[in-house]
């Protein structure tokens, strides 16, 4: 490890006590002489920017790779935008990411009709494999959730009739 | 190519989307022979983890056949068939040169806590995953290992995650020889954790879950006691009574967002997602672990505040230790384990499920149907 008594040999004391194999990272973490050398390491090529990418604002800069697998874009790309002008210890960041994740997800099923795609559902969710290996559950939570529907519905029909 | 493809909360599908580029000079096309749904992958599934967005495949844990490599990749060739681990990371940023290759500072942009990780959203860094025909490896130098000769394909794509994952659960532990070794959650990693606490010299081994399969199977494969928490009281209680009033050496969290057996937890983690998940498993562990004990996390938690005991690790003086598994710096120990007959990933795999099935397979894994332990997904080709 850096010696780096010298650095503060004028505090009395100062590492008498220090034991290397105290460090309850071990043996995660191969301890180097990076521990202090901070953001100074040789950074590989960046990759060209080809699309749009959010950083955090707890770093100064894109990494060197990164993902280009669905950039930001409608209603949801703008939330995110937002998002990222907080730091990841805020709710401001991740609660907005949240909304444009459900917003997103309209948004794909905007963007299946619009390609002339609809989306098969019930497939997606993959009650296929709930009718071959658990259909009795399936069945029940179906018949609960049409009961619930048809109360609700029945419900809002008689408050419209009486009044 | 096929891929699978997010579209929502419980929704996945196969796509066709266009195939991978290079896009770095020390990238790699790997083309997939096994990719495994990671109980992590849950936790995209069912939404929780913020900036998941429609369109991206998932996937962290798969193997497969180099098909290109970028200018400045030097030892891998094409044809090489690599098990790639779900790290994405430089080897050349402070942490990776510290081997805390979960830790890369230079694959993630979208967050710090994290490095990249292949198909986990861009709070992972927006990399697509492994559920496809074909996946881009960034710093294929750096990660990708080409499976030794003999080596079991199924037992290769568990060696990039579930067997370091349980590995350093186990090794973060501190096991002494003879400790009482605590492991909550018997999915995939949690299985592996109780087969590697052994591995360390564990005096007693205990498994607590609520589905019943896998208490049967890891009572076997561990092997170990195992116990169903919803036929005990209270599981704080029945550990503290079974090890003499005073907890265990080791508890180790393998569960996660998703823990069921707290209501309050289950309502504000999962349903209302208020906080970074169920930490029903967390909480007992901080509570069933001894005075001066070790609580180690392996389990999966979004990045937002939650609810855990925390005035209990204090007045117990409890030490917490948790990661995302190194897989690079595990890797050769666990090779040697499994090459010698210690370690038999693949009997945690009980279905290969053709790639174009991805739907079903979530589900089949979601749902704990048909008996599923570790389900793989089997791209076109490499059922020929």
């Amino acid at each position: 490890m850096k010696d780096t008594a010298k650095d503060y040999s004028h505090i009395k004391g100062w590492g008498v006590d220090a034991d290397p194999k105290n460090d309850p990272t071990y043996p995660m973490k191969h301890r180097n002489d990076g521990e202090q050398a901070g953001y100074s390491w040789e950074r590989p090529p960046q990759q060209p920017t080809t699309v749009e990418v959010l950083h955090s604002i707890e770093r100064p800069n894109v990494t060197a790779v990164f993902g280009t697998s669905t950039p930001p874009s409608g209603l949801s790309g703008m939330i995110r935008r937002i998002a990222f002008k907080d730091s990841e210890s805020s709710y401001g960041h991740w609660l907005p990411l949240m909304l444009a994740d459900r917003v997103n997800m309209v948004e794909g099923v905007l963007d299946d009709l619009m390609h002339g795609h609809v989306p098969n559902i019930v497939g997606e969710l993959g009650w296929k494999a709930e009718w071959k290996h658990n259909r009795t559950k399936l069945v029940r939570r179906v018949l609960v959730r049409v009961a619930l529907v048809s109360t609700a519905v029945a419900y809002l029909r008689s408050r419209r009739d009486d009044s | 190519m096929l891929a699978m493809s997010y579209r929502g909360p419980l929704r996945v599908r196969i796509d066709h989307k266009p195939m991978p580029e290079i896009l770095h000079p020390q990238d790699a096309i790997v083309r997939v022979t096994r990719s495994c749904i990671c109980g992590s992958d849950l936790h995209l599934y069912n939404g929780d983890v913020p900036d998941t967005r429609v369109g991206m495949t998932f996937g962290h844990e798969f193997t497969g056949v180099v098909e290109q490599l970028g200018e400045e990749v030097q030892k891998l060739k094409i044809g090489d068939h690599v098990l790639v681990p779900f790290n994405i990371a430089c080897g050349k940023c402070v942490f990776c040169q510290q081997e805390l290759y979960g830790n890369c500072h230079e694959s993630n942009p979208e967050a710090t806590a994290v490095g990249g990780i292949f198909g986990y959203s861009h709070t992972a860094g927006g990399y697509n995953g492994g559920q496809a025909e074909y996946v881009r490896v960034p710093y294929a130098d750096v990660g990708p290992t080409v499976i030794p000769d003999g080596m079991d394909v199924d037992d290769a794509v568990l060696l990039t995650d579930v067997v370091p994952t349980g590995y350093q659960a186990a090794e973060m532990g501190g096991i002494q020889r003879g400790d009482t070794v605590v492991v909550f959650g018997a999915g995939p990693v949690g299985i592996m954790a109780a087969r590697c606490a052994w591995l360390f010299g564990a005096g007693r081994v205990i498994v607590i879950d609520h589905v019943d399969y896998r208490l049967d199977f890891v009572k076997k494969y561990a092997p170990c006691e195992a116990y169903n928490f919803r036929s005990l009281e209270d599981p704080v209680v029945f550990i503290k009574r079974t090890t003499d009033s005073l907890g265990a050496d080791v508890c180790i969290d393998a569960v996660g967002a998703e823990a069921a057996g707290n209501a309050m937890q289950t309502l504000l983690g999962r349903k209302l997602l208020l906080q970074g998940g169920s930490a029903t498993a967390l909480h007992w562990a901080i509570n069933s672990v001894k005075k001066g004990g070790i609580v180690s996390i392996v389990g999966v938690y979004g990045p937002i505040n939650t609810l855990v005991p925390i005035g209990n690790v204090v007045n117990k003086g409890i030490t917490i230790r948790a990661n995302q598994a190194s897989v690079k710096r595990l890797l050769p120990r666990l090779i040697e384990h499994v090459q010698n007959g210690t370690l038999d990933p693949k009997a945690l795999i009980t279905h290969h499920i053709p790639l174009e099935e991805v739907s079903d397979a979530y589900r089949i894994f979601s749902a704990k149907l048909d008996q599923c332990i570790k389900p793989v997904l089997m791209p076109p080709s490499a059922r020929m």
